[in-house]
């Protein structure tokens, strides 16, 4: 079974008469650590939310961890998203919560006992090398921290991919790196990792699998790639 | 089961921990609701007050019949029962030639020019049945009972709702029925205002706070989780606007009547607003309770709906 399977899909915006996404094809294994680079505009943030079901494709079948989009009815929306952890630039975090209650708030979405949320969120953060920052708010961290509570949080509930949309965006290079490293460390878990980057270095020193969108079109997919658009 | 418990006392929770932690932002909802409920309290009260006043203006209105002083007993006992079973009468007085008598020496006392010609002749009076209308608006009705042939021609005198008399008085019974609906329209248009008022207010906390629903959204929270905490929150602002505002209006009420001892500010008789705001206390607090409760429950609950919008748009 594939992990991820997009069969010809295309998506056009309704004020935009260009295709944001044309006829795309794409087959993720499980397991597998998945680079998506291309210039701003070229379609990677379309792609996510195609996944992520914050936009409908236009036309063409979407499947993810064996659920079909087509059948996939509003109100079962969130039960997909607790399958899928998300990672933003921008980190997305509840600003009025702590460190410990962002990551739990994902656990207590699914009605987690607060028994296994306090066993569970500390190993997590644990993972991601923030032990002993459970009390700070957001606001009171770095961005490479921020980031990392934001991948705690998309992990915690084990989900069989994570989808980091340039989670290194905002970072200054030691960070971004930091935060490299933690999604390796999660994808050698077992989880399939998809991750879009401008960073050119990241992606070359990754050696993994790099999909090149341009213009809504997959222009190449190859294994162990360098950056090249 | 028990996970929809642990929900719902996450939900509360998670509520609860809003409104503290947006101290700020809940003082100044609140504010804005304990201003607005007072508004619509102290306009209810003052309505009450000024019905009740209008109401004992309204009591003195009445209609005498005069009879003829040939009237025999039997034919004053057989007008009276008939005007009993007339619709609209309230309350019937038999003033006797003798009584009337008495009360023109006592209301003239002072002076002694019409206390003695009065005791030069016989007694002029004509004896009295006073009526109390129940709606002064339709004393015309009684009017057209008095007038007809078998009881007019006991009447020495046309009734006292004649002439200028019967035009004062429909004066003031038409002035005051518009008084008491004017009175009632500017409450509900207060209390419509303050909703809209209250309403926006939660509108604008919750839009500042969109950022947190897209995001819980994404994070695959079903709505119930989601709005939960942010109904739970403006309850909260509701329960406590309430208190704060039947407190503030307590103790201006009791300032008020203080001050102004014994003394009306016009139509308005502070002493009544007083002991009607004691009388009715209970019932007042929980009217605003349950109203601040609504209207914190339902502008969040919609406020809330269009951040929570499934994108269906292909």
């Amino acid at each position: 079974m594939k992990m991820i399977l997009l069969d010809r899909v295309t998506k056009t915006y309704q004020r935009n008469p260009h295709a944001a996404l044309e006829r795309i094809s794409l087959h993720v294994d499980p397991k597998e650590f998945v680079i998506v680079v291309g210039s701003s505009g070229a379609g990677k943030s379309t792609l996510l939310k195609l996944l992520t079901r914050e936009e409908k494709p236009t036309a063409g079948k979407i499947i993810v961890g064996g659920i079909d989009y087509d059948k996939l009815r509003d109100r079962e929306i969130p039960l997909l998203r607790r399958k899928i952890g998300v990672v933003f630039q921008d980190f997305k975090l509840l600003p009025g919560k702590t460190v410990f209650e962002n990551v739990a708030f994902a656990l207590e979405i699914v009605g987690m006992s607060n028994r296994e949320i306090n066993h569970t969120v500390p190993r997590v953060l644990d993972i991601v090398g923030l032990q002993g920052k459970e009390k700070r708010m957001p606001m009171e961290l770095s961005g490479g921290e921020r980031q990392r509570v934001a991948i705690a949080r998309a992990v915690v509930r084990q989900p069989k991919i994570l989808i980091a949309d340039e989670p290194t965006g905002n970072l200054d290079p030691k960070h971004a790196w930091d935060v490299i490293r933690v999604l390796e460390k999660i994808n050698r878990y077992g989880t399939t990792v998809l991750l879009t980057t401008h960073n050119q270095d990241i992606v070359n020193r990754l050696k993994r699998r790099v999909i090149t969108v341009k213009d809504g079109k997959i222009v190449s997919d190859r294994a162990n790639a360098e950056y090249k658009l | 089961m028990k996970r929809k418990f642990i929900t719902l006392r996450r939900i509360i929770r998670a509520g609860g921990i809003n409104f503290v932690r947006n101290a700020w932002l809940s003082i100044a909802a609140m504010a804005v609701m304990v201003i607005t409920l007072s508004i619509v309290l102290v306009s209810v009260i003052a309505n009450a007050t000024f019905t009740h006043t209008v109401q004992q203006l309204t009591d003195r209105i009445d209609i005498s019949v005069y009879l003829k002083d040939t009237i025999t007993v039997k034919q004053k006992d057989d007008l009276l029962n008939k005007i009993k079973h007339v619709e609209n009468v309230k309350e019937l007085t038999y003033i006797s030639k003798d009584q009337a008598l008495q009360t023109y020496k006592k209301q003239n006392q002072g002076n002694l020019d019409l206390l003695l010609a009065i005791s030069q002749t016989d007694n002029p009076l004509p004896a009295t049945i006073q009526i109390k209308p129940k709606d002064p608006n339709k004393i015309q009705d009684i009017k057209n009972v008095l007038e007809r042939a078998d009881i007019k021609s006991l009447q020495s005198d046309p009734t006292s709702y004649s002439g200028d008399r019967k035009e004062a008085i429909d004066k003031i019974t038409k002035a005051t029925s518009f008084m008491r609906r004017a009175g009632v329209f500017g409450v509900i248009i207060f209390a419509f205002i303050s909703m809209l008022i209250i309403f926006n207010t939660i509108q604008m906390a919750i839009f500042n706070r969109r950022d947190e629903l897209t995001i819980m959204r994404l994070l695959g929270a079903n709505t119930i989780f989601i709005r939960g905490p942010f109904v739970i929150e403006s309850i909260i602002y509701g329960v406590i606007s309430a208190v704060v505002s039947v407190s503030l209006c307590n103790a201006l009420f009791v300032v008020f009547s203080s001050a102004f001892n014994a003394s009306s500010l016009g139509l308005l008789d502070i002493n009544y607003a007083n002991e009607y705001f004691a009388q009715h206390f209970w019932l007042i607090l929980l009217t605003q309770l349950s109203i601040g409760i609504f209207i914190g429950a339902a502008s969040s609950t919609l406020a809330t709906r269009r951040y929570l919008k499934f994108k269906t748009t292909k």
